[in-house]
């Protein structure tokens, strides 16, 4: 069945506390080369069927309305994934 | 007059928001997020807690629940709201107050009896204050850093609609250490802070008369009598 993944992140201009506390354990192991870290998630959907346009249109209103939260986060990626 | 509490999954202080309204001279109303229906109430409060589990985002899926239909009608309509903690970020993923909240600056968790400075007694929640009061009420939060963006920022301290602000250090990274807003009219409002684990003596917050003497949560609940009755 394919899916569809849908990626968001917390806006660039936001502090990402998450972020910040793994870019502080890379530097306590001495991965110096790394200067931040930013953490978003990764929403896979599996679709019962085909994916056609009205799917699509679906899953770019469900990433606006309930995957995301447009005041502190973006959709960054939605495409869909072959069979698995 | 009756004050509707609804209990969403993982709420915790669903109860002790309706013994705050008890001890204020209200009538406490349980409501349930699955319904559709707010029981002819005159006031509703959406309490503190983990709903969902914090999962997807602080308040998001509750946001979504089947009686928040009817929350944001009556919202709209003018009835007083009072989220708050998980029912403050509830309203913000409702659209009901804008802004939105984030995991708490330093990462840690923040347990504490926090002093407010009161900003604005204009909104249904409030009256009962003095403009510019301190009060000390708990705090308990991982996601409480207030944020949005800059026009937002100034719009609400511009409108007066900032309405309670951190004193002392800030717990979680809130923008202007903003604690609470409300929406235009002043009949919805947010906070972190926990009003209603501060409405009895000997169950309150430390104060300099006597330990865990404070009340300061009381008056919220009182506000609302007063408006709604007036």
């Amino acid at each position: 069945m394919p899916t569809i993944v849908v990626e968001v992140m917390p806006k660039a201009e936001l502090l990402d506390p998450q972020g910040k506390a793994v870019a502080g354990a890379l530097r306590r192991l001495g991965k110096s080369e790394f200067s931040s870290v930013r953490i978003g998630k990764r929403f896979e959907l599996t679709v019962d069927g085909p994916v056609d346009d009205t799917v699509l249109a679906d899953v770019r209103d469900i990433a606006q309305t309930l995957l995301s939260n447009g005041v502190i986060e973006d959709v960054v990626a939605i495409r869909t994934e072959d069979d698995r | 007059m009756r004050i509707g509490v609804i209990t969403f999954p993982g709420s915790l202080d669903d109860r002790d928001a309706a013994r705050g309204i008890r001890i204020a001279g209200a009538e406490p109303v349980p409501l349930w997020h699955g319904d559709h229906d707010l029981q002819g109430v005159d006031a509703l409060v959406l309490p503190g807690g983990f709903s969902y589990g914090d999962y997807l985002r602080c308040g998001a899926i509750a946001a979504h629940s089947p009686i928040m239909t009817e929350v944001i009608e009556a919202a709209n309509s003018g009835m007083p709201v009072l989220g708050i903690c998980n029912g403050f970020q509830m309203l913000t993923e409702a659209h009901l107050l804008p802004g939105g909240l984030i995991r708490n600056e330093a990462g840690a968790f923040v347990c504490r009896d926090q002093r407010l400075r009161v900003e604005s007694t204009n909104t249904q929640w409030t009256s009962a204050f003095e403009e510019g009061e301190e009060i000390v009420i708990p705090l308990k939060n991982g996601e409480g850093g207030y944020i949005a963006d800059t026009a937002t920022i100034e719009r609400l301290e511009g409108e007066g609609r900032v309405v309670f602000r951190y004193l002392g250090a800030n717990p979680n990274g809130s923008i202007n250490d903003i604690a609470g807003v409300a929406n235009e009219r002043g009949n919805v409002v947010g906070l972190m802070p926990h009003p209603e684990h501060a409405v009895e003596p000997g169950f309150g917050p430390d104060t300099a008369a006597a330990m865990r003497s404070g009340v300061d949560g009381l008056r919220f609940f009182q506000s609302v009598l007063q408006t709604v009755l007036a």
